[in-house]
């Protein structure tokens, strides 16, 4: 049962980097205007200053 | 891999570029619908000095910038753009877009990452593990579980409190005592070592009626009040007149009664008015549905928010603020959606019995236990486990996932569902009441292709496009796909047309001796300006009519225009010439005799009927302000997917009902296992999931074709 030690700590860290994941896609407004973000994805040249 | 990465940048280089500077100045930009938009908009905007980090937000039709220019120069630069802009008020409308979506979205996600490892946890108890095993999951669970539940739970226990605190009963009463219980007796269990944790259960319990809460949220997200639209209406500041005739402009706060006010050619008026200049041409559509532009005569009372479609006047204001045409009838729309949100919708009214007959249901398990047994700790045991096998997630989940999945399917058919209970209200509507001008018909120019040669056609849209006059804009749609000859030297004539130089003669659009006129070197070409039927009117009309729905027509239009369409479409009940004020008691006094009105209806003057009607439907070419009144808005040119929008709404009613049905039948058989002890935390698990995932399943029904 030893290695339930380890299991335990490694499923609730690997669970809690995709939970901070996804706070930070709220955090930083991800959400916010999805019907944006699918049109902005097609644009290539929305960005001409990072080329 | 390398697009995905592409894909990976994009987001963050946007985040960085809006973070860099802070928006001070919102604009809605009702226009915009495609990804073209996006890049047109924000290109042009950033070529202008001045004006620094342009961000359009395709979903709510906004764009942000930062910029010390005044308001109207860069409404003027995205008119030339070719988009109508309002300046919103960015106290009203926030810089985040959506604050309560963004926390309801951070407790869902928090409540399904504790619920995932702690189900996995349990699967282990499940399985067989017993005493210090058992024991060490139990706690690890309970530290997972007591602070998630803590901080997801919240929505519930915020609205139970408010609810109890004025002595009422809501769904959220037995949620939160069912979730509060269910982890409370667990740490206690699982400090006494005991075998009933119900941390699984109390986590997928938050976790499947915060699904419920969000999608609830989500589709009502783009609904904002329509009152608060109909404020960024109105022109921020005006100018004012002083005693030698010198302009100031001036807050509209500041203007008083009796101020001589100059209103610029396309400008809207700040305030109520009489006319002090000789004449003056108006567009004001928003009020009566006319669709011609009035003709003022010095004297001639001007309301706030009409366009001056002529040479700039000037006017004495009569009334300022409060008092405004405008602001009454904002305040009549805000009242009749406070009228609105009072509609109890399905979810609320199975609550109103549910709650109070789980609350018994355990409090009796308790008592009754309690007097067989004399065990305080098993009585007790039996009533949470009643508590959280009476399903309230499958009741929780049993409107919204049917209206999300019923609003996804009339999202393709063009309609955008913006209220809750929209769908509930649609489904008992008998009758529909009709506007005309923009709604069952849209402005156009007859018979445009047949009366001019290529050449006069070419110079019509030249002069047009120069115009944002309703009939120059229909000339314009009418004349697509040709090129403009090259007219020079174009000018406004205020209150006439538009005139230009062709080569060295003179061409002229707009009013000639008998109605519009073309006219090109002296020659004068007549075009007749009418109305066309929208596409699809006639159809749906006749569809309604079939199936009992009795049609109806109110329009402020000249009553001979709207017996014609009347006529045409085979309506018999019509009224015309009819004010916004009118328009608003006409749908009150027939709800009033217990009829249930779906209108339609595209204009300002619409504004308060809307929001009065049982429902409401806007196309997507109204005004902004009605747009934000109207429970439903066609995105679509055509009419004739009105009666699937209705049949949708009916079946997706029925499918709610139906869910709640499914919903009793499991505790029907699930409460009776509770109520003799027999109920573990698997068997609750099981329960609750089981109808959650019917209940879904069951929704997704609504989106088979019937």
């Amino acid at each position: 049962m030893n290695v339930l030690a380890f299991l335990i700590p490694v499923s609730l860290i690997l669970g809690g980097v995709g939970l901070a994941a996804f706070i930070w896609t709220i955090r930083s407004g991800q959400y916010s205007d999805p019907d944006g973000d699918a049109a902005r994805i097609l644009m290539d040249d929305d960005k001409p200053s990072d080329g | 891999m390398t697009s995905a990465c592409a894909a990976c940048n994009a987001a963050p280089a946007a985040i960085r570029l809006a973070e860099a500077v802070e928006p001070n100045m919102t604009l809605s930009v009702p226009g915009m619908s495609c990804a073209a938009c996006i890049g047109k908009i924000e290109r042009g905007l950033d070529s202008v000095p001045g004006i620094a980090a342009p961000r359009v937000n395709l979903t709510l039709k906004r764009v942000s910038l930062n910029t010390e220019l005044p308001v109207e120069d860069v409404t003027a630069r995205i008119a030339e753009l070719g988009y109508e802009a309002f300046p919103l008020d960015a106290a009203i409308v926030g810089q985040d877009a959506d604050p309560a979506g963004r926390d309801l979205a951070l407790r869902l996600g928090v409540a399904g990452f504790a619920m995932m490892n702690v189900m996995l946890l349990s699967v282990a108890v499940w399985s067989g593990a017993a005493d210090a095993t058992r024991d060490l999951f139990h706690l690890i669970s309970a530290a997972i579980a007591v602070p998630v539940v803590g901080f997801s739970g919240q929505p519930f226990f915020r609205s139970a409190w408010s609810a109890l605190k004025v002595r009422r009963l809501n769904m959220d009463v037995p949620i939160s005592l069912a979730i509060l219980l269910a982890t409370g007796m667990s740490v206690f269990e699982s400090l006494n070592g005991g075998s009933h944790a119900y941390f699984d259960a109390g986590l997928s319990l938050t976790f499947f009626l915060l699904i419920g809460r969000y999608l609830d949220h989500r589709t009502r997200a783009s609904a904002r009040s329509a009152a608060r639209e109909l404020a960024a209406l109105e022109v921020q500041t005006a100018e004012r007149l002083d005693g030698q005739g010198r302009a100031h402009r001036t807050p509209i706060s500041d203007l008083a009664e009796g101020d001589l006010i100059l209103v610029p050619t396309g400008g809207r008026t700040p305030v109520d008015g009489a006319l002090e200049s000789a004449a003056a041409l108006t567009d004001r559509s928003f009020l009566t549905g006319e669709s011609d532009p009035a003709s003022l005569a010095c004297g001639d009372p001007v309301s706030a928010g009409e366009i001056n479609l002529g040479a700039p006047f000037r006017l004495r204001a009569t009334s300022v603020g409060e008092d405004t045409t405008l602001r009454r009838m904002a305040r009549l729309v805000e009242g009749a959606e406070a009228a609105k949100t009072r509609y109890t919708g399905l979810a609320d009214r199975a609550a109103q019995i549910y709650a109070p007959a789980v609350h018994l249901l355990a409090l009796a398990a308790f008592a009754g236990w309690l007097i067989i047994s004399g065990d305080v700790r098993f009585s007790l045991n039996v009533a949470i486990a009643v508590l959280i096998i009476t399903c309230p997630c499958a009741l929780g989940l049993a409107v919204p996932a049917v209206a999300t999945a019923a609003i996804g399917k009339l999202y393709e058919h063009g309609f955008l569902v913006k209220s809750g209970t929209a769908l509930e209200r649609l489904a008992e509507v008998d009758g529909v009441l009709f506007d005309k001008t923009g709604t069952l018909t849209v402005p156009g120019v007859a018979g445009l292709t047949d009366v001019l040669d290529a050449k006069q056609k070419s110079v019509a849209l030249a002069l047009a496009q120069s115009s944002s006059h309703p009939v120059s804009r229909a000339i314009r749609d009418g004349l697509s796909g040709i090129a403009p000859a090259p007219v020079t030297d174009i000018r406004d004539v205020p209150g006439r047309g538009v005139e230009g130089r062709l080569g060295g003669v003179q061409v002229f659009l707009g009013r000639g001796q008998d109605g519009l006129t073309l006219t090109i070197g002296g020659n004068e070409h007549p075009l007749r300006q009418d109305e066309t039927l929208r596409p699809g009117a006639a159809e749906a009309v006749a569809m309604l009519e079939k199936s009992g729905l009795h049609p109806a027509l109110v329009s402020g239009d000249a009553e001979s225009r709207v017996r014609a369409l009347a006529k045409k479409l085979d309506i018999s009940d019509a009224t015309a010439e009819i004010g916004p004020d009118a328009k608003h008691e006409l749908v009150t006094n027939r709800s009033a005799d217990g009829s249930r009105f779906l209108m339609v209806g595209d204009g300002l003057n619409d504004t308060a009927a809307l929001a009065a009607a049982h429902a409401s439907l806007a196309p997507s070419s109204a005004m902004d302000a009605s747009r934000n009144a109207a429970d439903i808005v066609l995105l679509r040119e055509g009419l004739s997917d009105l009666p699937l929008l209705l049949a949708i709404a009916r079946k997706s009613t029925r499918l709610s009902r139906q869910n709640f049905a499914i919903a009793a039948v499991y505790n029907l058989i699930a409460v009776p296992i509770a109520l003799l002890g027999f109920a573990t935390p698997l068997i609750a698990a099981l329960a609750m999931s089981a109808s959650s995932v019917t209940v879904l399943l069951n929704a997704l029904r609504v989106r088979r074709p019937s």
